[in-house]
């Protein structure tokens, strides 16, 4: 294949472009904004870290296509498994830098309760992600390349997951009796109405019953070298990576590598080259998948480390001591993972509009007890969220990618179901395809295995879905110039 | 803005997808491809930059020759040769 490569825009040399200029402009907001934030407190240098990981991640994902809902729908839609390769790169690397974090005591990290609710939620998601045409974060970097689609995706995220997770109704009664004595029985405080709510009655009486375990725990290795290196970093997440590159090799990229090499009997050496030809196929993915694998691990070392320094467990803390108190949880806490995360932050911002808007959703475990619903301006993670869409913005602009893309009907539809579908299922499954996969398979919790399971299962139905969509579409045109 | 697919010359055909993000552009390519005949070319327009990636893995796998890319502007026009 030899390609002609053009860039059609002629003028000024590319420093002075318009376009490099605007992406300057966005990095410097960037800088002023930091600063400010420093002049009113040095301590916000904690949520500083969010908006500057963010930044960095923005740049990578938009940098190399990154996006997680691309690995599983391009495998079924169009049997591309150029992202799916990226995703495993950035699984590994992930892993290893987190072994590292966790061995130095840094890590931040908490495994998710595994139950058969990742499953379904994952699949709701991954049938969701298919209509949208990104996943959590994939969302948030096309946004910055100014596609409208994708901001509603995230409003669409936003406010369904904040509704899930706060509404009461009719639905309540769907509940098994089981779950909301065994809610009863936890004894939470009476503001925070536990048997009320199908969501807080599911987390207190059917979640906060499961367990959640690294691996290195279950075999009674948690906190021992051994187990972090051997059963986190290489059980949990090394060999599955190695077994699905292997897979993804033999039945999407194998035969069409034998064939543009001419191979009719390979050796193992061919075998290894087709391999790594896999690896490279796309650069700009895998210096990616490189770059955020490394990143993931050194944000949870640096909040770790801000947290030792400041003596907290959570930003919470450092907010009442800066005398913030809005918004904080009944526990004086705010959703603050310490690593990459996206859905959690994007439901406060919903559920904080609708709290503006009178309809109370402190009253719920997620918001109320849990994540608290802070100030847009004091909420870290979902800075980090902003963060993502900048990078993205400054790296589009820089690239001359950058442009304003309206939604059409057909399109704002598709976003928004497929938005409201991924924040229910995200919610269901206790986090997104970064927060219940990418962040738990490298910290050795397989329940991220099991969100990846759900997700295929659900985003397989959902190219199916899709493609019947477009064919029944096409069928309704009758020129030879249909589809 | 709807898709489009049109016949432009003997041979040549053209598919704009401006105003589409991922998946419509890289299956309705697939499609294209499908539908139009060995040495046949198609101009494909596009502005979902995320999409470049998968239609350029689509191609090396399928064997058809992507040999001409005009990018700028946020859009892209991509002639690909049907194997």
């Amino acid at each position: 294949m030899s390609v002609v490569t053009a860039n059609t825009a002629t003028g000024p040399h590319w420093l002075l472009r318009k376009s490099s200029l605007q992406a300057l402009s966005v990095f410097l907001l960037v800088v002023a904004g930091s600063l400010l934030a420093l002049a009113q407190d040095t301590r916000f240098v904690y949520m500083l870290v969010y908006v500057w990981f963010g930044l960095a991640y923005g740049m990578l994902l938009q940098y190399g296509r990154f996006c997680m809902a691309s690995a599983v729908r391009d495998l079924f839609a169009v049997k591309v498994p150029r992202m799916a390769v990226g995703m495993m790169i950035a699984v590994a690397l992930y892993a290893v830098v987190a072994a590292v974090v966790t061995l130095a005591g840094f890590s931040t990290f908490h495994p998710n309760a595994m139950g058969w609710h990742i499953v379904i939620g994952a699949a709701i998601f991954g049938f969701g992600i298919v209509f949208t045409g990104g996943c959590a974060s994939g969302s948030l970097y096309k946004a910055g390349e100014g596609n409208m689609n994708s901001m509603l995706v995230i409003l669409a995220i936003s406010f369904s997951q904040a509704i899930v997770v706060s509404a009461s109704g009719w639905w309540d009664s769907l509940v098994p009796q089981s779950w909301i004595e065994s809610a009863k029985a936890k004894e939470m405080p009476e503001e925070l109405s536990v048997t009320e709510g199908w969501f807080d009655i599911f987390t207190a009486g059917h979640i906060w019953d499961l367990k959640g375990a690294t691996t290195a725990d279950m075999f009674d290795m948690g906190g021992t070298t051994a187990g972090v290196v051997w059963m986190n970093t290489m059980l949990t997440a090394i060999l599955p990576v190695a077994i699905i590159l292997v897979v993804l090799y033999v039945f999407y990229y194998r035969k069409g590598h034998l064939r543009r090499t001419g191979k009719a009997s390979p050796t193992l050496g061919d075998e290894i080259a087709g391999m790594w030809a896999m690896f490279t196929s796309s650069k700009n993915t895998a210096i990616a998948g490189i770059g955020l694998g490394i990143l993931a691990g050194l944000h949870m070392y640096v909040t770790g480390a801000l947290r030792e320094h400041y003596e907290i467990f959570n930003f919470g803390e450092l907010l009442v001591a800066m005398g913030y108190t809005n918004g904080l949880s009944i526990q004086d806490t705010v959703f603050d993972p310490g690593y990459w995360y996206i859905t959690t932050q994007e439901a406060q911002w919903g559920g904080w509009i609708m709290q503006q808007l009178g309809i109370n959703s402190m009253d719920s475990i997620f918001f109320g007890l849990d994540n608290g619903l802070p100030n847009p301006l004091l909420n870290a993670p979902g800075f980090m969220s902003i963060g993502i869409i900048l990078g993205a913005s400054v790296m589009a602009l820089a690239r001359r990618e950058f442009k304003w893309k309206m939604p059409s009907w057909e399109t704002a539809f598709f976003a928004i179901v497929g938005g409201t579908l991924m924040g229910i299922g995200a919610r269901l499954a206790m986090g997104c395809n970064i927060g219940a996969f990418f962040a738990t398979v490298t910290n050795g919790d397989p329940s991220g295995w099991v969100f990846l399971f759900g997700m295929v299962i659900g985003a397989y139905i959902g190219v199916k879905a899709f493609t019947w969509y477009m064919d029944w579409s096409d069928s309704r045109k009758t020129s030879e110039c249909g589809l | 803005m709807a898709m489009t697919f049109n016949k432009i010359a003997d041979h040549e055909w053209e598919l704009n997808v401006c105003g589409y993000t991922c998946p419509h552009p890289q299956m309705y390519t697939k499609k294209a491809l499908q539908k139009i005949d060995s040495g046949d070319v198609l101009s494909l327009v596009f502005d979902n930059p995320s999409s470049g990636e998968s239609i350029m893995a689509m191609c090396e796998a399928e064997g058809n020759d992507l040999f001409d890319r005009q990018d700028g502007g946020g859009s892209f026009t991509w002639k690909i040769r049907k194997a």
